[in-house]
């Protein structure tokens, strides 16, 4: 069994399958992040990110995968679950050796897993689309803080570009301690450590002067549209999960 | 503004509107190409309330003030409430904020009748124009338009909303001859049909002219209130499957009454609100979409209301045994999503995936079938499946028994569709 550690990259995932490949490994298993296994006898690759080789790689995919699937592929990397590396390279491998497209084979337990933890992916992204909740502040840009479970960041860009493209914003994953901020003309990932000044708890010195009312506004609406004789508490749990509540305005 | 009288009328006037289920944003396709604010190509539920419905539009009433009087309507004239009304203004401004900030997808916006038809719905296409040109907001508009009012404040209406609904309130003529007098279903139907022959218009200068401007884009939808009147399930799909073929509307919803004024000719105050019904009435109109039933085969005289324990599909499945057990590996995709326990997603991937190898149970539950449901139904690529001549009862019984349904378990309520 040979080990091959990456950095986590998307990059790193396709040059770790260069590697393979090159040296023609048959029993592998990925990981991600720094060398710690006490495995002693186990033979560890340390793989170094390679644009070259992560981009031949990328290209033999590209004969084998609609850029859908190579889209799905991504998507499913960005979820980090530990473990699901080697899905991924079971997924790669099966592409590679199948003489037609795989993506809709279901009944592969690659191509399944894949399409469970894009489908995990989807709901998370889907969710975050609806739960952020802005704060304008001082400075006229709209923050929203997040915490998902997968790392979804990446993939809410083009949603919130399309959707706010007149005011400034951030939104920060507090738990992966970066975020994603539109100046008006372009997004960018920022890494500053906003969760101190920005935890809903004490950012209340920096906001807007409008801001407290439509905060109390909105927590009023949300009070009224509820209907108390169609109660239903499993129901509305099973929507907005506890966890999310304490960056949602209304639950506050 | 004065931040407590907007408040109180926020609060009256959003109460009035929760009635009203209608809370869909989904359907349209304005974009944001103008640097502008929003878009209305998704439709997101932004919250839930308590009671486990969706929040995705900010619904409110422009005014409670009515000059009618129907019986099931809180806002109605004899009611003693407290009325209050918005200016154009501050709905704009609510909805702007409101938007900016993530809460919402757009404005759902209704009204009591303040003086006559014309005159609200001038108010209502007010607030749409404003936001549109003022505000350059893309966001999702829905008016609720007042039946009677005339032809050219609809056609405004359609240029800057992006959905319009004409509520018809009762499945029958006689029920809203009995519970709104002031009403008549020929002022529901002119705006329907009015507005069904501008979006056939609008769709052809569409094919010739890029440059048509949008119009409705995501159509219109009616809502009906259900177990006010006694109408029976029968009549209901009827109405509703009537106005899909001939209104080309997009979505019927059906509000089961919630009991909020005690009439002589209403139910009484402390009856329940009819919740699994109207769950089996959205299923039902889910299969006459989306999966090629027609109203005969889900309810007829023998059977004029649909089962409340079980869904109509398991229902019409028991009554047509049949017509199984289907095969997984060749029945056609029509076929497969009559079977019991296999959703459309499902149906599509097995039609997908049994080009690759005939498929068995494993790869079935793989694929996201609830085996438990369709093994009743169904072979496929195995030894193992049901040889036992079962009764409909029986099969019945036997899925009840075993059956995962959070929904038996817990309280009624609504349940995810299937
Ligand atoms: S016209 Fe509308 S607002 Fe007025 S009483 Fe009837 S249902 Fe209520």
């Amino acid at each position: 069994m040979t080990r091959l550690i990456y950095d986590g990259t998307f990059e790193g995932l396709l040059t770790a399958i260069f590697e393979i490949y090159a040296h023609k490994l048959t029993r592998v298993s990925l990981q991600r992040g720094e060398n710690n296994t006490s495995a002693m006898f186990e033979n560890v690759i340390i793989v170094k990110t390679d644009e070259v080789r992560a981009g031949r790689v990328l290209k033999g995919l590209q004969k084998k995968l609609s850029p859908s699937g190579i889209g799905r592929l991504y998507i499913a990397h960005l979820a980090e679950i530990a473990g699901d590396e080697n899905t991924l390279a079971g997924f790669i491998k099966y592409a590679f050796d199948s003489p037609v497209n795989i993506e809709k084979n279901f009944g592969n337990k690659y191509v399944q897993r894949v399409s469970e933890i894009v489908g995990m992916m989807r709901r998370e992204k889907h969710r975050m689309e609806a739960f952020v909740r802005f704060q304008r502040l001082k400075d006229d840009i709209y923050y929203a803080g997040i915490e998902p479970d997968f790392n979804v960041l990446p993939l809410l860009n083009r949603h919130f570009k399309n959707r706010y493209a007149d005011q400034k914003w951030m939104i920060f994953d507090s738990k992966r301690k970066y975020g994603l901020y539109y100046d008006l003309h372009d997004t960018q990932f920022v890494t500053i450590d906003f969760s101190e000044a920005h935890n809903p708890a004490n950012v209340v010195s920096s906001f807007n002067a409008g801001e407290d009312l439509y905060q109390r506004l909105w927590q009023n609406y949300y009070h009224s549209a509820n209907i108390p004789a169609r109660k239903n508490t499993p129901l509305h749990l099973r929507h907005i999960p506890k966890r999310y509540w304490k960056h949602l305005t209304e639950k506050f | 503004m004065d931040a407590d009288r907007i408040k109180e009328k926020l609060n009256i006037l959003a109460d009035a509107a929760k009635y009203d289920v209608s809370c869909a944003s989904s359907g349209s396709n304005r974009k944001n190409s103008n640097k502008g604010l929003g878009d209305a190509s998704n439709g997101i539920c932004h919250s839930y309330t308590e009671d486990g419905r969706c929040v995705s539009l900010l619904k409110i009433l422009l005014t409670n003030h009515c000059i009618f009087d129907c019986a099931y309507c809180v806002s109605r004239k004899s009611n003693d409430i407290k009325r209050a009304a918005f200016s154009v203004q501050e709905v704009v401004d609510l909805t702007i904020n409101f938007y900016r900030r993530n809460y919402i997808e757009g404005l759902f916006l209704s009204s009591g009748i303040f003086k006559n038809a014309d005159y609200t719905m001038e108010r209502l296409v007010l607030v749409a124009k404003k936001l549109r040109t003022e505000q350059n907001f893309n966001g999702y508009i829905h008016l609720k338009t007042i039946p009677g009012a005339s032809d050219d404040l609809m056609r405004l209406a359609g240029l800057y909303a992006d959905r319009l609904s004409v509520n018809l309130e009762m499945p029958t003529e006689a029920g809203l001859k009995l519970l709104a007098p002031d009403k008549s279903r020929q002022d529901m139907i002119n705006p329907m049909r009015f507005l069904k022959n501008e979006l056939i218009q609008y769709a052809e200068e569409k094919k010739l002219f890029k440059s048509t401007p949008l119009f409705a884009p995501a159509g219109q939808s009616t809502q009906v209130i259900i177990g006010a009147t006694r109408e029976n399930d029968v009549q209901i799909l009827h109405t509703a499957d009537h106005f899909y073929k001939n209104y080309n509307l997009k979505r019927v919803y059906y509000s089961g009454y919630v009991p909020v004024l005690a009439d002589k000719r209403l139910p009484d105050l402390n009856t329940a609100v009819p919740m699994v019904r109207e769950n089996r009435l959205y299923q039902a109109d889910w299969l006459l979409r989306f999966y090629g039933f027609n109203v005969n085969e889900i309810v007829d005289q023998q059977n004029p209301m649909l089962d409340l324990d079980i869904d109509p599909k398991l229902s019409w499945a028991i009554r047509n045994l049949h017509a199984f057990p289907v095969d997984i590996n060749t029945a056609p995709l029509q076929m497969i999503l009559r079977v019991p326990g296999i959703g459309r997603l499902s149906a599509q991937k097995i039609v997908g995936a049994r080009k690759f190898a005939r498929l068995n149970w494993e790869q079935l539950k793989i694929i996201g079938v609830a085996t438990n449901r369709a093994r009743y139904f169904i072979t496929c690529n195995s030894n193992d499946f049901e040889r036992r001549d079962l009764t409909g009862t029986r099969i019945k019984q036997f899925i009840l028994a075993g059956s995962h349904s959070k929904y038996l378990r817990n309280k009624p309520g609504q349940l995810s569709i299937f």
